[in-house]
């Protein structure tokens, strides 16, 4: 077994020992350490194991089905370990903070989603892709409706939200992928292999009209998943009444799939797709409503949850704005603000979730002053939300000034385009997280606290996952390369194919 | 040995039990049980062994059987199947002899070893009047058993229900083969293929042949719009029965209709036009009759029944594509993965209804409520069954599901294609509703259920099963391949 299937299927075993009976803390954390060693060391292999090849590396492959072609494929590209990073990091805190009395299927769906997540960002096949995708899906939805927030009316419907949003955006997805799968499978076999298709697309493009279409279709799939304007209402009140793990897996890891996708199928087989005017503004438009409509939404919210998760459905516009673009510069933004963005908002989430189980309440008019009574805690928090506002030195920063740079500048353009313009909308995106962001600080942490709202500092064990998220946030903020040295060549197929297009 | 000695063997141990209970009176159920199911777990491993060459059958009865590998998949799918519901019906037999006359239930062992065995025959038939005799053989036995907890009111008109529904369909059916013979002049598949590919044939007469024929099969798989009499009879029937007429009577339907359509579809055929629209209008309604209705049960094995009828919707659909070069599997081959992949989510969430039945609890959507609290193990495989079911990614449904959906593709049938795929989004909610009951909602009664060892093992391997085959289902697709290179071949 090649070391990234164990990756893959580690979490999904030990969801399965600890629903036979293991204890499920030590079971979930050991195997999430384990994850994160594993993946680590890979990231250290890799620029030796990628040398002289252009696609992934550490590649295996076992054929499950001959006509048509399917194959549980694995192999990692750049991207797809800083991907795999980001899950373990968020996985190890997340199954880390769930305290002992909640019932063991926290970890067991946690270490789902895990699994599910690394086995859909590692896949090379495209099946596997949206089968690890979908079994992540499953759990999320069933404890949002089992241990949500809120009434049970409430986390039911929310539930059921969800769950008809993400079903929809996955068949749309599917008759997309299906799609790519019929126009790109040359010869008289299909696969669904996915350097097979990259192969074809690369030898017999589709009309650039097509690609547009079938582009637009994926968009609409993947965007639903990754809660692009106007498809994102299930969002916010998903994330806000998820239990604290779920909401940290999925709008850290999870939700990073529909990006990925893009990035990884939709751009390599449809180099121009983005590009057709008429994509490529509609793509724009729903990006603005993602940055600015869903900004001034945030600034309105009055409870931290709700405020957090409308911010993440925000910052999913700088992304997509990156992916539009589509230069080299613009992409390995993306993928940067990707992993920063996963790890700071995850992190929020988790010190969110440690404040409704102290507080009781997480009103911004009834807190204030914890940052006497807790200061660690308030240092943690400050990470998370100057990285959340792109305050430089931290990671988000590095990923949100490569994707304004690279796309104003796309392809040295000197005409100022849509695309320019957007930037400079997109640029007052800044300014409201600043506003919301800084706003929820200071209701919280500073002025005296209201009778009956006080919280201690985590303990030295609970500190711990806090300050790891914290910390990675910090370390790639400083040095942003030793992310983007992991890019080399895998972006620059889809960006130089883009530049011959034009 | 040759094939045919196993059938001969089935018919001769399923006389002999029936005759059982005459003269040792004292014989009881779990004999009968053991009897039975040893004789068709050796059947399964003589089919195993056994010459699959067709010389090797004597002279009188090669014009009657065939045995390609389509035929030997069908006849061990016959084997498993009856197995498994013998082994349901001997779970069940505590609470099924509430029913019976004096608590009697030897022909529960003894009829479904002659389904089975004429589900083998009819597997290799050649022409129409072997698929009628066997048929007949298959439904006749079904009228038994489907009445067979007689004390039970539901049952009755269930076994009512079917008698008439069914004797009529056969009416049907000879009536379809009676015009099909008058046109074409001839009674076996290859005969039938022969005069339709020639043009002198007339067609109105072949052509309402072949309609009625298809009707008459669609009685018999539940298709749309003969599938009225499905969610009665299922739900009156005992469990074992039900299981048996959800897979093995389906299968039944569908080896026929492979047989069937195959030499309708035959290159060059006159009716090839007429042929596919009735498979596609047909399929898309059973998708859509089945699937739309289910959302609204409110008891499972209704709700199954629902469910089994909009399978037999993917199924048609499935008949109406056929081989292309784009694809390793026939049509033909197509219908059997998805029956394969069909066998063990049913199965398995009929034995969770059966376990629970026998538990004391019902079939009512309330007894699932909060199953995971009183047995896991329980609640996790049905959740299996049912994501299986609903064709979730990595599980068996899936695989059977991708084919039948890439063939509607790769034929541009997009009408049917868009009925699929909306009655997969509305099976998506139901079998979800019912999943989520079991985590979510009250447990009507707070007694964690315990299970025996050989309903947890069977449980598991059934699950297991599901799973492997959603994975890695290559060996199936080759095993099922070899058959339509053989089928491409003559």
């Amino acid at each position: 077994m090649s070391l990234l299937e164990i990756i893959i299927l580690l979490p999904l075993l030990a969801a399965l020992a600890i629903w036979l009976g293991t204890p499920a803390r030590i079971t979930s954390v050991s195997a999430a350490v384990l994850n994160l060693l594993t993946i680590l060391g890979l990231v250290f292999q890799f620029p030796s194991a990628s040398t002289g090849k252009a696609g992934f590396a550490f590649e295996s492959a076992r054929v499950v089905l001959d006509d048509p072609a399917i194959s549980f494929g694995v192999g990692a590209d750049g991207v797809a370990l800083i991907l795999a990073l980001l899950t373990a990091l968020v996985t190890l805190a997340a199954v880390w903070q769930i305290s002992s009395d909640k019932p063991a299927i926290y970890h067991i769906a946690s270490l789902l989603i895990a699994g599910g997540a690394l086995g859909a960002f590692l896949c090379t096949d495209v099946f596997f892709i949206y089968a690890f995708h979908e079994l992540a899906l499953i759990p999320t939805f069933l404890m949002i409706g089992l241990y949500g927030h809120g009434d049970s009316e409430h986390r039911k419907a929310v539930a059921w939200k969800t769950t008809i949003y993400l079903g929809a955006g996955s068949l749309v997805l599917l008759a997309g992928l299906v799609w790519l799968v019929l126009e790109f499978s040359g010869g008289q076999k299909l696969t669904f292999d996915l350097n097979a298709l990259r192969a074809q697309a690369a030898l017999t493009p589709l009309p650039v009209e097509k690609q547009g279409v079938i582009f637009f279709i994926l968009l609409l799939g993947f965007g639903t998943l990754v809660s692009l304007f106007p498809l994102h209402s299930w969002a916010a009140p998903a994330y806000a009444t998820a239990p604290t793990p779920i909401a940290m897996l999925h709008s850290g890891v999870l939700k990073k799939f529909g990006l990925y996708g893009l990035l990884r199928i939709a751009l390599p087989l449809l180099p121009q797709g983005a590009q057709v005017a008429w994509v490529q503004q509609a793509l724009l438009l729903m990006l603005l409503g993602n940055i600015l409509v869903m900004g001034l939404v945030t600034i309105h919210q009055r409870r931290l949850d709700s405020l957090l998760a409308n911010s993440s459905v925000m910052h999913m516009g700088y992304i997509f704005l990156g992916l539009a673009a589509g230069t080299e510069i613009a992409l390995r933004g993306a993928v940067l603000l990707m992993f920063a963005h996963g790890i700071s908002i995850a992190l929020l989430f988790a010190l969110a979730g440690r404040m409704r189980n102290q507080l009781g309440t997480l009103e911004l008019t009834k807190l204030g002053g914890l940052g006497t009574h807790a200061p660690i805690f308030t240092v943690i928090f400050a990470f998370g939300a100057f990285a959340s506002i792109g305050l430089p030195g931290l990671a988000n920063f590095a990923g949100e000034i490569m994707i304004f740079i690279g796309s104003f500048t796309q392809f040295g353009s000197t005409s100022f385009g849509p695309l320019q313009w957007t930037v400079v909308c997109a640029l007052w995106g800044v300014v409201i997280s600043a506003v919301y962001m800084l706003r929820a600080y200071r209701n919280i942490f500073q002025g005296s606290a209201t009778a009956g709202h006080f919280m201690n500092d985590p303990a030295l064990g609970q500190r711990l996952p806090l300050s790891l998220l914290a910390a990675a946030l910090l370390i790639v903020g400083c040095c942003p390369w030793l992310l983007l040295g992991l890019m080399k060549t895998d972006l620059a197929t889809a960006a130089i194919a883009k530049v011959s297009a034009q | 040995m040759c094939v045919f000695t196993i059938e001969i063997g089935l018919t001769i141990l399923g006389l002999l039990l029936l005759l059982a209970e005459v003269f040792v009176p004292a014989i009881t159920h779990r004999t009968l049980a053991a009897l039975s199911m040893s004789g068709v777990a050796l059947a399964l491993v003589a089919l195993a062994f056994a010459s699959t060459d067709a010389a090797s059958l004597p002279a009188f009865i090669q014009p009657y059987q065939q045995l390609d590998s389509l035929a030997i998949f069908y006849k061990g799918f016959a084997l498993v199947i009856t197995l498994l519901v013998l082994w349901l019906t001997a779970e069940c037999a505590p609470y099924l002899s509430k029913y019976t006359v004096e608590g009697r239930l030897s022909e529960l062992f003894s009829l479904p070893l002659i389904v089975c065995v004429g589900m083998m025959w009819m597997a290799a038939a050649r022409d129409l009047v072997t698929v009628f005799v066997t048929l007949e053989l298959v439904t006749v036995s079904f009228y038994v058993l489907v009445a067979f907890a007689r004390k039970s009111s539901l049952a009755l008109e269930a076994g009512v229900k079917y008698l008439i529904l069914g004797a009529l369909s056969t009416g049907v059916l000879v009536y379809g083969i009676a015009w099909v013979y008058g046109a074409t002049g001839a009674l076996t598949f290859e005969g039938i293929s022969a005069a339709l590919a020639n043009p002198a044939t007339p067609k109105t007469p072949v052509l309402l042949g072949a309609a009625l024929l298809l009707a008459g099969l669609g009685f018999k798989v539940a298709a749309a719009p003969f599938h009225i009499w499905v969610p009665d009879v299922y739900q009156g029937a005992p469990i074992p029965v039900t299981t048996f007429l959800s897979v093995g009577s389906k299968a039944a339907g569908f080896i026929v209709l492979t047989r069937v359509v195959d030499a309708f579809l035959v290159p060059h055929s006159i009716i090839t036009a007429e042929v596919q629209s009735l498979l596609l209008v047909g399929g898309s309604l059973t998708v859509l009759l089945g699937s739309l209705p289910a959302m609204f049960q409110t008891s499972v094995k209704r709700l199954l029944a629902y469910s089994s009828i909009s399978h037999a919707g993917y199924l048609l659909l499935a008949l109406a594509c056929r081989s292309s070069d784009r694809f390793d599997l026939s049509s033909g081959g197509i219908v059997a993965f998805y029956l394969a992949t069909y066998l063990p989510m049913t199965v398995l969430s009929f034995l969770v209804l059966a376990i629970l039945r026998v538990k004391g609890g019902g079939d009512d959507i309330k007894d699932f409520s909060g199953l995971a609290r009183r047995s896991p193990l329980l609640a996790l495989v049905m959740t299996l069954a049912l994501a299986s079911l609903a064709g979730l990614p990595l599980t068996a449904g899936f695989m059977g599901k991708l084919f039948v959906f890439l063939g509607l593709v790769d034929h541009a049938f997009w009408g049917a294609l868009t009925c699929a795929v909306i009655a997969a989004t509305v099976g998506f909610y139901y079998y979800f509703k019912t999943i989520l009951i079991m985590y979510t909602g009250d447990s009507s009664s707070p007694v964690p259920l315990s299970l025996n060892l050989w309903s947890k093992a069977a449980a598991i391997a059934l699950a297991l099963t599901i799973v492997v085959l959603g994975v890695f289902p290559r060996p199936l697709q080759s095993l099922l391949a070899t058959e339509a290179a053989h089928i491409a071949g003559h």
